[in-house]
């Protein structure tokens, strides 16, 4: 449904992401998961066709983020970090003026505004100004505007920042709840958030990928060990089987570009043994290295932060 | 185009919900009432002087058009140019302001209608200022015989230097998310723009005539007189394009950068 490759996005001479490669399905939860400053809004604004992207491409249903962004754009629902509402207008005001600008039919509207303050919670409010409402209503506001013109994807950038706990466990019901018939892709640097709502999480870092697992796979990974990643010209068929036979290997996975991920015990430095092995099986070594970022740093950032937040 | 519609219209509502353009259009009103006023006032008092002193020659050279609308007009051009910059400030700065801008990106609407939408909100906000100007207009019906084809013209004309001062407006707001750099930006340009043709003497023969001929204000005399001239008419819509245009590069490379 997406498939994001080699993302990269230059502001003046900074890079915020670099050569960002996912892919989401149809129906999936995403967490995209990183502390501040990581890329997180830069790949969504891209996503959504608000910004371009400097370099690499990306497809929406098939549909290419630089030539039909205005296709895109019809079926997306996008919830920037800031929700983009007019101050002094009223909600059902404000959600009438974003469905005529989605392209919701003029005889649709009614309808399209009344589901969306009902799954939003909405209604109490409905007239009530924008402006004054409570930052976690305004939140709700912001995801209603995104979800008027009955999008397939949905795109959410930190939909719980900035609320109290029990806005935040509100808010993360109504994303569950949405997630039932919708793919979403949702991004956050807290922890726990991405637990409880995605299937799958994508963790960046400085605007590098650090690791796409499920969840389960990515805590298990963590406890017990190290990764080194290896790429290799030849003996892809049997690299898997040899290298998992060597001691101190927990296990051996084969990536998108066909680099091997291969799981270690924690200490147990198997670089030498691992370029040995390639070596003696004349498998032509084109890189060795160990993953950069470590996983458990941006683990324990993330962590660390949340503790402050769920207070 | 129905995107353009909803966005003037969201516009025009808060506008209509704010005090600025209630506040605007009193302070616009009653100084062009309190200009107009004494024109008539000096006007009545000329022509009864020319009566008493020559009898043929009042009817003859005095008449409302000429001393009395023109000059009111021309005041109020420079009324709008203190006041639209108020106006078009708001169009752009305050959606990047509070980020509302990302709504209309992310929406399937394409640049032009949404700078197009702008425009045409500050258009009717301005229209509607002007047109109220012509209830004092009509009460010079009652007193005198002024002809009705030159007042059209000339409210055709400030209708279109109005929209010159819009579009540079939406183009200075669309530079900034501070509103008072954009209504300063706005209001320093189109007061240079009208005062440009004053370097026509200094400047040598042909590029004095350049000048000139850019000047927003040299372009009104002939609507004043009652005249509509294609080329001057062509003139105020380039103008008003050139500035829509600029608007809508301004914004796409903000994308980029
Ligand atoms: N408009 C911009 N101009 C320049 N740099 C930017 C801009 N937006 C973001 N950045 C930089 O790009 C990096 C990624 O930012 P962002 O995508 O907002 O991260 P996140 O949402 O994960 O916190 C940051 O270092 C940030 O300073
Ligand atoms: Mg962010």
């Amino acid at each position: 449904m997406i498939s994001v490759d080699g993302l990269t996005k230059f502001y003046g001479p900074r890079q915020a992401i670099k050569q960002l490669t996912f892919d989401v399905e149809e129906g999936e939860v995403v967490g995209f998961l990183g502390p501040n400053g990581a890329g997180k809004s830069t790949t969504m604004n891209i996503l959504s066709c608000i910004i371009p992207a400097s370099g690499g491409s990306a497809k929406i249903n098939g549909f290419d983020i630089f030539e039909e962004s205005l296709e895109i754009k019809k079926i997306i629902g996008y919830l920037p970090e800031v929700p983009p509402l007019y101050p002094d207008m009223v909600v059902s005001d404000y959600l009438r003026f974003a469905a005529g600008i989605r392209c919701v039919p003029k005889n649709k509207i009614d309808e399209a505004v009344e589901a969306a303050l009902e799954k939003c919670w909405l209604k109490d409010v409905k007239h009530r100004i924008t402006g004054r409402l409570s930052k976690g209503f305004q939140q709700r506001v912001g995801l209603a505007q995104a979800l008027i013109h009955e999008p397939e994807i949905l795109i959410l950038d930190e939909p719980t920042i900035g609320l109290d706990p029990l806005q935040i466990i509100e808010i993360r019901k109504l994303i569950k709840e949405l997630s039932k018939d919708r793919t979403i892709i949702l991004s956050s640097h807290i922890l726990p958030e991405i637990t409880q709502i995605c299937q799958r999480v994508i963790i960046i870092n400085e605007g590098e990928i650090v690791a796409v697992d499920s969840l389960e796979g990515l805590t298990a990974s963590l406890r017990k060990t190290e990764r080194i990643q290896l790429s290799i010209r030849e003996g892809q068929n049997q690299a898997k089987e040899i290298l998992e036979k060597i001691r101190g290997v927990a296990s051996v996975s084969q990536n998108d570009n066909g680099e091997f991920q291969i799981e270690c015990e924690l200490g147990s430095s198997l670089q030498d043994e691992i370029a040995r092995t390639t070596l003696d099986n004349k498998w032509g070594l084109v890189e060795l290295k160990q993953n950069a970022v470590s996983l458990e740093d941006v683990f324990l950032q993330l962590t660390t932060e949340e503790t402050q937040v769920e207070l | 185009m129905r995107s353009t519609f909803i966005i003037a219209f969201r516009d025009l509502s808060s506008f209509l919900k704010s005090p600025i353009f209630y506040v605007l259009t009193a302070v616009f009103l009653i100084l062009f009432n309190y200009i107009f006023f004494n024109i008539l006032n000096f006007f009545s008092f000329q022509s009864m002087q020319a009566a008493q002193m020559q009898g043929q020659m009042g009817a003859m050279g005095l008449n409302l058009n000429d001393m009395v609308v023109q000059p009111s007009l021309h005041n109020m051009g420079v009324i709008l140019l203190l006041m639209i910059p108020l106006i078009t400030m708001r169009s752009f700065s305050e959606e990047k302001k509070n980020k509302s801008v990302n709504l209309l990106l992310s929406s399937p609407v394409q640049l032009h209608e949404i700078v197009i939408g702008k425009f045409l909100a500050c258009f009717l906000v301005v229209a509607t200022m002007i047109s109220l100007t012509l209830i004092s207009i009509g009460l010079l019906f009652y007193v005198g015989e002024p002809e009705l084809g030159p007042i059209a013209t000339s409210y055709l004309g400030m209708l279109l230097m109005a929209s010159c001062y819009i579009s540079v407006g939406v183009l200075a707001s669309s530079l900034t998310d501070n509103q008072i750099v954009a209504a300063v930006m706005s209001f320093g340009f189109t007061l240079f723009m009208w005062i440009i043709g004053w370097g026509a003497q200094a400047a040598g023969s042909d590029f004095g005539d350049l000048l000139k001929y850019l000047s927003l204000i040299d372009h009104l005399d002939p609507f004043f007189k009652g005249m509509f001239d294609v080329a001057d008419f062509a003139y105020y819509l380039s103008v008003i394009l050139f500035g829509l245009f600029l608007t809508h590069r301004t914004l796409d490379s903000n994308r980029w950068r």
